[in-house]
């Protein structure tokens, strides 16, 4: 306990909780529709192709790789979304397509040209997360700050049609509204949600913020705005417990708020069970 | 006057039509329905008429006063929707999106005619309770509801009682009819031939051929004596 107080005391440590709940809470937010709208897949896919995006970034040597890596990032959402809506492409296979090849692409150009000398600990670290968040500087926390804003009150603003095309797209096209242009917005949204979320949990593991949260309230709840109230509150819970936990225990972060995540759904499931029956 | 008027429409897949061009036209007030066997189109005519999928061919007019906004739609179910969670309330609301514009979130206007809709198809008491647990009929009556609110004008029904025990099917017959009477022009699929001949005011026989007309033409047509006979439509 003395330690956390301690590591609380430097305002690093105080910028890296605040980033994790920021992120916790973006992803939480579009993980329902996401999870409803069979697009889990997505989040997955485009976290590949944000490591490779990092690595070319790195390999380029831009200063702020995040300026890099974001409009690729979304680039691919805006491609993934269309490839999943032809029905002559699968498209499932191109997401297992774009997503593996950016993977093996991006670890390649980082062998080849990497200059670090801790070329192992520098792809694990994209891959896993940082050991610690605590190296996010100024920029980033700003950045991470301002995106999640955008990405909040987009969701607070689009609500209703959020629910609808997630609900029924057919019927959302059918009264004569454009099903394609708000599909379109929830891929970019989770495209920077995706980008944010890589500084916390690294590429590997960001569908688990997305998806266990929802999962969980869905265990528990039975209405759409309850639902993302409940995954919203206890992705947010989540990720400070898990932050504070890898302080004290000098986890990686990016696991061990995973590994929250995953004690959170398993009690859910356990008390969706017992109130069933 | 016509509220929806199909000029020389040709529908189907990749360019393919299923059949050859389609020419009819709906009035307000009338009860239309499309029968057919499984498989002859009756789903893709009903998208291409709702613009989800443009025609291969010809037009689907729609009546000046009449706007996209207007037409409300009950789909068949998608396996999504069986494990949805959401509550009725919520689901029926989302009938008028339609009527949002620019605005954000739902008024006090929209809350009023959700909760008519639901009044009107008894599924008032369901408000708070979560669609995935409701019965098929109740799951049902909430999706017509939900159409309800987007219009009173023109409602498209994609099989509305398939899956429906005949007590379930009874009752959304009798809240379809009744919709009718009030004014509602009605283009339903269906699959009872019994049950169109017996309350549509038109029929719209698709397969090899088509035949578009009032029920009473229906019985005298080629098409119709055939089908009556017991035959499958000629072929």
């Amino acid at each position: 306990m003395d330690k956390l107080i301690l590591y609380l005391q430097y305002p690093i440590a105080r910028y890296a909780l605040i980033v994790g709940v920021l992120i916790a809470l973006c992803s939480s937010l579009f993980g329902v529709t996401l999870v409803l709208k069979r697009f889990s897949f997505i989040g997955d896919g485009l976290s590949h192709v944000a490591f490779g995006a990092l690595a070319v970034a790195s390999v380029l040597r831009l200063s702020n790789g995040m300026l890099f890596v974001l409009p690729v990032t979304v680039l691919c959402a805006v491609l993934l979304l269309r490839a999943g809506q032809n029905a002559k492409i699968k498209g499932d296979a191109a997401i297992a397509m774009l997503s593996v090849g950016a993977l093996a692409i991006g670890y390649l150009l980082m062998n080849l040209f990497s200059t670090s000398s801790n070329l192992s600990g520098d792809v694990c670290s994209t891959l896993f997360g940082s050991y610690s968040i605590l190296t996010l500087d100024k920029t980033d926390v700003w950045l991470c700050v301002v995106l999640s804003l955008l990405v909040v009150a987009a969701f607070i603003l689009f609500y209703n049609r959020i629910f609808a095309v997630t609900f029924d797209e057919d019927f959302t096209r059918a009264v004569g509204l454009s099903a394609g242009a708000y599909n379109l917005m929830i891929a970019v949204i989770v495209a920077v949600i995706i980008v944010l979320a890589m500084n916390l949990v690294g590429s590997l593991l960001i569908s688990a913020l997305v998806i266990f949260p929802a999962l969980s309230a869905m265990r528990l709840f039975k209405s759409f705005r309850a639902v993302t109230v409940c995954a919203a509150v206890l992705s947010v819970v989540c990720a400070a417990a898990g932050i504070l936990i890898s302080i004290v225990t000098e986890t990686p972060v990016g696991s061990t708020v995973v590994a929250v995540d995953i004690a959170a759904f398993g009690l859910f499931c356990l008390i969706g069970k017992l109130k069933k029956a | 006057m016509a509220l929806l008027t199909c000029d020389n429409l040709s529908f189907g897949y990749e360019g393919k039509a299923l059949i050859r061009p389609l020419s009819f036209s709906v009035n307000a007030g009338d009860y239309l329905c499309i029968v057919g066997e499984n498989g002859s189109g009756k789903t893709t005519l009903m998208r291409t008429l709702l613009g989800l999928q443009p025609p291969i061919g010809g037009k689907v007019l729609l009546d000046d006063g009449l706007r996209r906004t207007e037409i409300g739609y009950l789909p068949q179910q998608t396996r999504v929707q069986r494990d949805f969670p959401a509550s009725v309330r919520e689901i029926v609301l989302s009938g008028c999106q339609g009527r949002l514009g620019k605005r954000p979130f739902y008024g006090e206007e929209e809350k009023r005619r959700a909760d008519e809709a639901m009044e009107k198809l008894g599924v008032a008491p369901l408000a708070r309770r979560c669609y995935r647990e409701l019965s098929g009929g109740q799951q049902q009556r909430v999706l017509l509801a939900r159409a309800l609110c987007a219009t009173e004008k023109l409602l498209l029904l994609d099989e509305p009682v398939a899956g429906l025990d005949p007590m379930a099917t009874e009752e959304m017959y009798r809240l379809i009819e009744g919709l009718n009477k009030e004014g509602t022009t009605l283009i339903m699929i269906s699959h009872d031939m019994h049950y169109a001949l017996g309350h549509a005011s038109h029929i719209l026989q698709i397969g090899s051929d088509w035949f578009y007309g009032r029920k009473a033409d229906y019985l005298r047509s080629a098409m119709g004596r055939n089908y009556l006979r017991g035959g499958r439509e000629g072929r």
